[in-house]
Formats: C-alpha cells, sequence, structure tokens
C-alpha cells in the first residue's frame, strides 16, 4: 500500500539577492511501513523534504500525496488536522512543550484529537513504559535528561498511531547509547506497529538503520537504495 | 487510511496551558497584575469619589428644590409669582402621595419679597412653609445655629440665614420686615420677630432663603389655601422614573407636574455627564493598561515562537493558538481585575464616613458640594469598570494572539 507519493517538488528559499534551491524536481514514492533515511550534507534539502511531506511548509510548484489525500492543496486548518490524525514528528531539538509533563506532551496530540480523557492516560502511561519512561510520567522536559526528552518525543509522535513517522535529526542532539537505544526504538516500533519512518540525518551510523536509503545534493536525490537493516552499535561507527 | 477529522482541542487543555504559561516568567506576570490592579483600584476609587462628589452636588441641589417631584401652577415655571399658585392637593392627589415609594411631601408658598432691618433692606425668596413637611424634604435641623425652626403653619416668628443677619446687621430676636405683593398686586408687608438662624452648606443660600409658616405667609398674602407648589420626595432620586408618573396621574393634567431633572435640567445634565465623564475615565486609563498588556503578550509570545511551531507542527489549528494567548490574557485580566475590586473596596470603606476637603470648601462651593466627600461606591459603576477592562483587554489581546496563530510552522520551529 503506498504511503506518500512526492512528485516533481520544487521549492527555492530568498536569501537577501541570493536564490536558494531547496528541492529540485524531487520524485520519490514512499510505501507503508518502509524505513527510510534521508541523507546528504547541510542544505542538500533533505529537511525541506522532510518539511514538504509533514505538510509543515509547501512547495512552490509539485504534488505531494499522503494515502489519497493531496496535502499540497489543503489550508492551513485542514492540513493541521491531517498532520494531527497522521503524521508524527520528532524534532532534534526543542520537541516538547515545557509547562506539560512527558504525559501530558504525550497525551497533547491525543487531547486535541478528541481522545477521551481514560483512553488518553490509558495509552499514554503504555507508550511511556514502552519507550522506557515509566515512573517519569510527572516529570517536565526540565526535569528530564537529552534522550529522555527525545523519549518522550518519540512516544508523542506514535502514540496516536499515525501512518508516519517524520523524524528530523533525531539523534543530533543525543550521546551514542542514548541514540542507539532511540534508533532500537524506532525499528522496533517499524517492525511491530507497521509504521512508515522517514528520517532525515548527517548520521552514518543512523543510516544503518534503514531499509532505503536516499541521498540528497543540492535540492535533488543522487540516489535511492534499497539495503538490509543492520545497524552497528553507534558507539563503534 | 487518512483521516482528515477536525482537530479540536479541549478548552481545559488550553485554560492549563495558558494558566502554566502565565506563571513561566512570575516576575513579568506580577508587574502586569499590579499595574492592571492599580487601574482598575484608579478607575473605581476615583469614580466613587466622583460620584459623591455629584450625588453631594445633586442632594444638595435637591434639597434645595425642594423635592425629587415638584407639581406647579403650568404657567408658574415661566411666571413664578403668586398668580400662578394652585390648590392644596385634592383627594386623589392625597392618595397618590401617600403611595409607597413617596417618603415625604410638602405644600410651600414661594414668593419674591424684600426683607428690611432698621440698617438694610434685600431681595430674598420668602417661603411659607409647612415646618414638620420641610424638615423631612428640605431643611435640616442642625443647620440652626442660634434660636430654633418654625414650630408649625401659622408660627409668627421667621428664620433667616446666618449671613442675611450679617447684611441685615440684625440678630436673633430682633424684628425685621417682609414686604410683597398680593394677588391684586396690592403692597403685603408684615413684621416678624427673627426665631431661628440657620447657616446653610452654600453660603449663598443663606442670603437666598427666608423661611415663615405658610399659613402666616398666606395670610399676609391674601392667598386663602392657595399654594405655589407641592414638593415631593422619595429615598433615591436615582428611581424617580418609577413612581413620579403616578403623581403626575393623580395631578391631573391642569397641573404641570415635573421630575428634579426637569425642574432643574443643569442638575439633569450633570447627571448624564457624569455618566459620560465615567466611561471616558475608565477607558483613559484602560488606554494606558493596555500598552503594558500588549506589551507582556508580545513578550510571551515572541519567548515562545518555537514552541508554537510545535504546537502547530503537531497539529493544532492556528485558531487554537489565537485561543490559548487569549485565555492567557484573559486569566491576567481577570486576577487583576478581581485584586483591583477588592482593593477598591477596601480603600472605600473606611472613607465611608467622608473626607474633608474643607482646604478647598471654597471651590467645592462654587460646584454646589459641601466641604466633607463621601465616595459613591455603585454597582454600575463597578461593573462598568470590570467590563471595560475585561472586553477591550481582550480585543487589544487579539493583536499579539493573531500574531502568534499566523506563524509559519517551519519558519517558528527554526528561530533560536
Amino acid at each position: 500500500m503506498t504511503s506518500i507519493v512526492c512528485k516533481d517538488l520544487c521549492k527555492t528559499f530568498q536569501q537577501g539577492d541570493e536564490t536558494i534551491i531547496g528541492l529540485d524536481n524531487v520524485s520519490i514514492t514512499i510505501e507503508r511501513g518502509d524505513f527510510v533515511c534521508l541523507s546528504g550534507p547541510s542544505g542538500s534539502g533533505k529537511t525541506t523534504l522532510l518539511n514538504a511531506m509533514g505538510g509543515l511548509d509547501t512547495p512552490d510548484s509539485g504534488e505531494i500525496t499522503i494515502g489519497d489525500v493531496r496535502i499540497d492543496e489543503l489550508g492551513k486548518g485542514p492540513l493541521a488536522d491531517m498532520r494531527l490524525h497522521n503524521i508524527g514528528f520528532v524534532f532534534q531539538a526543542y520537541n516538547l512543550i515545557p509547562v506539560l509533563t512527558a504525559r501530558e506532551n504525550v497525551e497533547f496530540v491525543m487531547q486535541v484529537g478528541g481522545m477521551s480523557a481514560a483512553e488518553r492516560s490509558k495509552r499514554s502511561f503504555k507508550i511511556l513504559k514502552e519507550v522506557g519512561l515509566e515512573g517519569m510520567e510527572d516529570r517536565r522536559p526540565a526535569h528530564l535528561s537529552g534522550g529522555q526528552q527525545q523519549r518522550v518525543a518519540v512516544a508523542r509522535a506514535i502514540v496516536s498511531q499515525p501512518t508516519l513517522v517524520l523524524a528530523d535529526e533525531p539523534t543530533a542532539n543525543l550521546d551514542t547509547v542514548t541514540s542507539s537505544q532511540l534508533m532500537d526504538l524506532l525499528v522496533e516500533l517499524n517492525q511491530h506497529h507497521n509504521i512508515t519512518f522517514v528520517i532525515a540525518t548527517h548520521d552514518i551510523r543512523v543510516m544503518k538503520y534503514a531499509k532505503r536509503l536516499i541521498k540528497m545534493e543540492d535540492g535533488k536525490i543522487i540516489s535511492d537504495e534499497a539495503q538490509s537493516q543492520s545497524p552497528i552499535p553507534l558507539g563503534e561507527g | 487510511m487518512i483521516i482528515a477529522k477536525k482537530s479540536r482541542i479541549p478548552f481545559n487543555t488550553l485554560f492549563t496551558l495558558a494558566w502554566r504559561n502565565l506563571w513561566r516568567n512570575h516576575r513579568r506576570t506580577l508587574i502586569m497584575l499590579s499595574a492592571i490592579t492599580i487601574g482598575v483600584w484608579a478607575m473605581i476609587f476615583m469614580t466613587a469619589l466622583m460620584r459623591g462628589m455629584v450625588d453631594d452636588m445633586l442632594l444638595n441641589g435637591i434639597r434645595n428644590l425642594p423635592g425629587e417631584v415638584q407639581i406647579h401652577h403650568p404657567g408658574y415655571r415661566d411666571d413664578p409669582s403668586i398668580n400662578n399658585s394652585i390648590a392644596t392637593p385634592d383627594e386623589a392627589l392625597l392618595k397618590a402621595l401617600q403611595g409607597p415609594a413617596v417618603k415625604a411631601w410638602t405644600s410651600r408658598v414661594r414668593v419674591p419679597a424684600v426683607i428690611s432691618s432698621e440698617r438694610d433692606s434685600r431681595g430674598i425668596t420668602l417661603l411659607g412653609v409647612e415646618p414638620a413637611g420641610e424638615v423631612q424634604l428640605s431643611f435640616d435641623l442642625d443647620s440652626i445655629i442660634e434660636g430654633r425652626f418654625l414650630k408649625n403653619s401659622d408660627d409668627t416668628g421667621i428664620v433667616i440665614g446666618a449671613k442675611m443677619a450679617e447684611r441685615l446687621e440684625t440678630r436673633l430676636g430682633k424684628r425685621i420686615v417682609i414686604m410683597s405683593q398680593d394677588p391684586d398686586n396690592n403692597i403685603a408687608d408684615r413684621g416678624f420677630r427673627i426665631v431661628g438662624i440657620y447657616k446653610a452648606k452654600l453660603a449663598g443660600l443663606e442670603e437666598m432663603y427666608v423661611y415663615a409658616g405658610i399659613e402666616t405667609v398666606q395670610k399676609l398674602l391674601n392667598l386663602k389655601d392657595q399654594v405655589s407648589e407641592i414638593a415631593v420626595t422619595s429615598d433615591d432620586y436615582r428611581h424617580v422614573e418609577s413612581w413620579y408618573p403616578h403623581i403626575k396621574e393623580a395631578a391631573g393634567k391642569e397641573l404641570q407636574t415635573q421630575p428634579w431633572y426637569e425642574v432643574d435640567t443643569y442638575m439633569g445634565t450633570m447627571l448624564t455627564m457624569m455618566d459620560g465623564f465615567v466611561l471616558v475615565w475608565v477607558v483613559v486609563i484602560f488606554l494606558a493598561l493596555s500598552f503594558g498588556l500588549v506589551n507582556t503578550l508580545v513578550m510571551a509570545v515572541f519567548e515562545r515562537i518555537r514552541e508554537i511551531g510545535l504546537m502547530q507542527a503537531l497539529g493544532m489549528r492556528p485558531s487554537m493558538i489565537l485561543y490559548q494567548i487569549l485565555i492567557e490574557s484573559f486569566f491576567l485580566l481577570v486576577i487583576g481585575l478581581l485584586l483591583g475590586n477588592v482593593l477598591a473596596v477596601v480603600t472605600i470603606i473606611p472613607l465611608q464616613d467622608g473626607i474633608d476637603v474643607s482646604v478647598v470648601a471654597k471651590g467645592m462651593e462654587m460646584m454646589g458640594t459641601s466641604s466633607i466627600l463621601y465616595p459613591a461606591l455603585q454597582l454600575n459603576d463597578v461593573v462598568l469598570a470590570n467590563i471595560v477592562v475585561i472586553v477591550l483587554g481582550l480585543l487589544t489581546s487579539i493583536l499579539p494572539a493573531w500574531h502568534a496563530a499566523s506563524f509559519n510552522p517551519v519558519e517558528a520551529l527554526g528561530k533560536d
């Protein structure tokens, strides 16, 4: 079953008098349950592509279809609804709402989605346990380590059972052990819950976890290869 | 399957977020709360003082009219002569005057006259009064500084003001002569002994009004039982509209029945003007406050650009971001209002016995008020201040809230 189809995506940015190409006729199809890594140097367009897929940014031209919905044609409100119900996000940093506890952060998307309090509570405790944060449910982000915060972000991204999780450099601010644990967790979720993961990363050790590795440069896809998921311990890369 | 259900964050979540965000920067929130509290206090306290002053002015004015409703001959207002007198109340009017809203009523003869002592003569307004009714409506017995007030309607003594006694170079127990015209335009005069001297709150009145028994004055002027006016009063001049139509109906179309604000349009205008002034005053203070409020919210929004971007990325609709900032502003306004209201009440209650402003007594007298200022805390003024602060406060908050709601999530997430 097709999860995402991007067709002829173009995106440019203006920086002073200079026009920077973010995406240059990018076309890509990602199947449901895939585990994709977007790699490439800074400015290669991986975050731009990720943002476009997630409906956070609109391309200048081209089409993005998730399931059977053309998200590039949606307005701000419907786009927010689509993100809420179908996509989970994990960002590099500043992932959590600081005034909410770990559990409240996880429950946030379910609350916005209108889920009942009992169901929210049940799911949040279960998912926090699954990501190894049992007993830390009532801590605010300031009282969690960077790794623990990313785990809360992952828990929040998958708790409402989205079809797609987009992660932008999820391990960038983590030490190697924590990064390894986090990636193991993502692979496990991919395998057990059939959630599609698209991860933008610089890190070659993270790329090893991918079933499919897409390399980008200057806004273009320069290679797109399937690979076996053979993670190497992150501490040994 | 792609779900496109509309998101709807419960308001209790928005309240939680707004409340916690409010206290992220304690110091800034407390400073803003202090500003709102003091602003609201100033609105209510100053309004109470001004209301008190206008109340005093109107009460003095109504006492001097006198009464909240007056019944006259239709021609009396244009020509207040003795020829425009009326009969004492008939049965229907008497029944209406005994209604529950009426606190007291009295009949008076009121004519221009000349008062003479052996030293000087002055023009005055001679008031023939029923002492019992007059005391309830107009005359303050505590204002008698020498002698006594009139005992009954046929008392042959006269009561004059202290200033008048000074002008005529006369004193208690001395005789004076009152001269006026009867209905046939003949000179009517009579000697009276001064039985009382009064000191009015407004010194000008002491030179204007001279009191004598109504029957004595009727005899002097050959008026039989005719009177110049019937004055009626209730417990609160503000509610005259509720009862004066009954009096008017009972008095009939042959008589002119008017509430105080028609008898003295200047006083009526004062009350309307005061309502307008209170609104202007409240809005002006709010405008000063609004700059602080907007600044606080703009700062709060700018500090949280990335967080707002994150919430949008997670699927929170822009309208929900707008509501969240507005709720934050609402909390700030409500707490400030509560504290401001409490502070206003706490500072006004100890001043209920009046504030001595005798240092500016001359000026106060010119405005028709006495030298003791009584703050008048009115519920409608408090409600007005609260409504203005809440409504305008939320309207002012729309700008920073709108700004926050219109962030592009990618740009917001990229902010440092």
